[in-house]
């Protein structure tokens, strides 16, 4: 049961809503929006109030409405959250992950668009798109740390900033800019053959993600690049003069994790939003801050850690709908979950037994 | 003075020629070039306060990453608490005032808990951005403007008396002693010493019987009250309005001119000002059309500029030797 679906929808008085089959039109003094429903779901208008129901309580339909939605949004912040946890193993605090995020988005929706009439393809270019643009994204990060010593944190929070500034331009007055009716900028609307399908009610880009985070783990573990990656991130000294060549796996694991976040971004657009617009996302990129510690940068619990803050960003929309409390709650309750599971001194006194292990993930900032 | 000189050439040097290069413009075209001026230092101010809680944090042996957050809640608190009691000096004293407490929660959660020290200041950045905008109520407004005021004689020198005294705020008359006073007390007083005792080498300081823990504590969290002071300039004196997210990386900047100022207070304020003025020179250029750059991407320039400053100067400065790490007393 989905108590956020079955809620109806106030229709204010200057507000028109059409519904035309799947598709919905919104006129309001503000603008315009169309959206195009799944297949499954009704819409209806009565007495005033939109109502969204779903034809039977099959299990396929019944998953489309609640936990679908989910998944979809747990997704991106699984490989966000692999986007910290990577670099962390090898000592580096990447805070870019958002910026990595929007303009792989950016570049995946805009190379979707002009490539739409290719049908699946586009689907293909808009995901390699996105990998290449995460990772030299966050290679210039990389590369400034390893050449120049500039410290990741700055660098990928200044990155961020410059990502923002770069997505508005593109599609404001730059190369992707889509005229339509809303007064929302975005990108163009992508063929629907490009979409990333959705295979009895589990979104594929669930399954890459759950498979991209066990060859993670597999890598972290079972192969010389993670054992590589984890002595550089214990101890670089030792590393080096064991022979490892520190500024390559530096630079390799931010270019992965920046392809990681990339994906995301890709995915989100081809799986959820079906164009680009600023706002795709929220904050799904700092969010793989708060995965990452929380799964103690181990990407298997990244899935559970992501599944978590998944809910609560979903709910959050619910939440404010029914009681009117504002969505940045969640904000405030992921910031007390971060700080509790980061402060040593209180996981000692939980775990007393286990003192040694539940030390937190540590950042290092002179060098 | 000579002595100074011989160990400050180089910046001596730069410093004459920047001012000569100031003044020349400003006789050239006086309207043009004051304004510039003014949006400079006015861009620039908060840059300087936050700079010195960089500066006393690190010195002291704690990173903060959180000046951003204390910033955003600080121009909340001012602005807003300025508009609901009615009196723009409870609105300066609720920011300054939450500045310290998030400086304190840094302090508390960094020295006493030896949290990892990004950590801590990332949450603080999460918590400000969310109390921010979860309070947040639109259409309020300031009971009256801040107060400026005119130093009688020093506002007449030109050009400088003109930028500096003449008709600015409070808070940024402020800036200007205050990391005057900042240089001062670490490098002339007993307090100066002891702190870049205990950012350097903790242990050692321990040894001489300084007491580490507690001043770090008193350290980082005094330094919130400056950043709120920014805080509150930024609400309140530069804008008079809030915004969400209206701190806008400035905390960032903030760390990034401190490592550019080599964590030496006047040469961190010295380079607030130039990144003041590069971002007033490419404001002016796109008023003038000189330069046809779309908006968005002029306004990536600090963070751009950010990078290059410090891909330059990054490996030619030291950060203080404990920088980021807790002290642990021996036998505890």
């Amino acid at each position: 049961m989905s108590r956020i679906g079955r809620l109806p929808i106030d229709i204010p008085s200057d507000v028109t809503i059409s519904v035309d089959g799947q598709d919905v039109a919104v006129k309001g003094p503000k603008g315009e929006l169309a959206l195009t429903v799944s297949r499954p779901i009704e819409v209806k208008i009565e007495e005033g109030q939109v109502v969204v129901s779903r034809p039977d309580d099959e299990r396929e339909s019944r998953s489309l409405h609640g936990l679908t939605r989910t998944l979809i949004k747990t997704t991106p912040l699984v490989l966000t959250g692999l986007a910290v946890v990577l670099p962390l193993r090898v000592g580096l605090f990447n805070i870019g992950g958002q910026g990595q995020f929007v303009i792989s988005a950016a570049m995946a929706g805009w190379a979707a668009y002009a490539t739409r009439e290719t049908g699946f393809l586009a689907l293909i270019i808009a995901i390699v798109v996105g990998l290449l643009t995460g990772a030299i994204w966050a290679s210039i990060a990389g590369l400034l740390k390893t050449s120049r010593g500039v410290h990741e944190v700055i660098s990928t929070i200044m990155l961020n900033n410059i990502a923002l500034g770069i997505i508005w331009w593109m599609v404001t007055t730059g190369p992707a800019v889509h005229k339509n009716t809303s007064q929302i900028p975005m990108t163009g609307p992508l063929d629907e053959a490009a979409y990333m399908p959705v295979i009895a009610g589990i979104p594929l880009g669930f399954v890459i993600a759950v498979l991209l985070a066990l060859a993670c783990s597999w890598m972290l573990t079972r192969t010389t690049m993670g054992f590589r990656f984890d002595t550089v991130g214990k101890n670089k000294f030792a590393a080096g003069y064991a022979g490892i060549p520190i500024a390559r796996v530096i630079l390799m694991a931010m270019a992965f994790a920046g392809a990681l976040a990339g994906l995301a971004g890709a995915m989100e657009v081809t799986g959820t939003m079906h164009h680009f617009e600023p706002a795709i996302g929220g904050t799904l990129g700092f969010d793989g801050i708060t995965i990452a510690l929380l799964a103690r940068s181990n990407p298997i619990w990244t899935i559970p850690a992501a599944f978590l803050v998944g809910i609560l960003r979903t709910g959050a929309a619910g939440l404010q709908f029914a009681t009117g409390i504002a969505p940045e709650i969640v904000d405030l309750l992921l910031a007390l979950i971060l700080l509790f599971v980061s402060i040593p001194v209180l996981g000692k006194w939980i775990f007393r037994s286990r003192a040694d292990k539940v030390e937190a993930s540590s950042t290092s900032w002179g060098n | 003075m000579s002595e100074w000189f011989a160990r400050n050439r180089a910046m001596a040097i730069l410093g004459l020629v920047v001012l000569v290069l100031a003044y020349a413009y400003y006789f050239a075209d006086k309207t043009t070039a004051l304004s510039m001026y003014r949006y400079s230092w006015s861009y620039a101010v908060p840059l300087v306060l936050c700079a010195m809680v960089g500066v006393i944090g690190e010195r002291s042996g704690v990173v903060n990453i959180g000046i951003e957050g204390q910033l955003l809640v600080a121009a909340f608190a001012g602005f807003f608490g300025a508009a609901y009691s009615g009196s723009i000096i409870v609105g300066i004293l609720a920011g300054v005032g939450c500045g310290l407490i998030m400086g304190g929660f840094l302090a508390w959660t960094t020295v006493k808990w030896r949290m990892d020290q990004i950590i801590a200041g990332v949450v603080l950045n999460i918590v400000a951005t969310g109390i921010t905008s979860f309070y947040y109520k639109p259409g309020q407004l300031l009971p009256s403007l801040m107060p400026h005021v005119n130093i009688p004689g020093l506002s007449s020198i030109p050009l400088i008396g003109e930028v500096f005294f003449k008709g600015t705020g409070v808070i940024a008359l402020a800036a200007i002693v205050i990391a005057i006073g900042v240089h001062l007390a670490l490098f002339r007083t007993k307090w100066g010493l002891r702190t870049r005792a205990i950012g350097e080498y903790p242990s050692a300081a321990d040894t001489a019987g300084i007491n580490v823990i507690r001043m770090r504590l008193i350290n980082v969290t005094m330094a919130g009250a400056l950043a709120g002071l920014a805080g509150v300039y930024l609400s309140m004196d530069s804008t008079s309005s809030f915004e969400r997210g209206m701190s806008a990386g400035r905390g960032f900047l903030a760390l990034a001119i401190m490592i550019f100022g080599a964590w030496r207070p006047l040469r961190a304020a010295a380079a607030a000002l130039f990144f003041g003025f590069v971002t007033a020179a490419a404001s002016q250029l796109q008023a003038d059309k000189v330069i046809d750059v779309a908006p968005q991407l002029v306004g990536t320039l600090p963070y751009v500029m950010t990078l290059v400053v410090l891909a330059v100067a990054a490996g030619k400065v030291r950060a203080p030797g404990a920088v980021g790490q807790p002290f642990i007393k021996e036998g505890q």
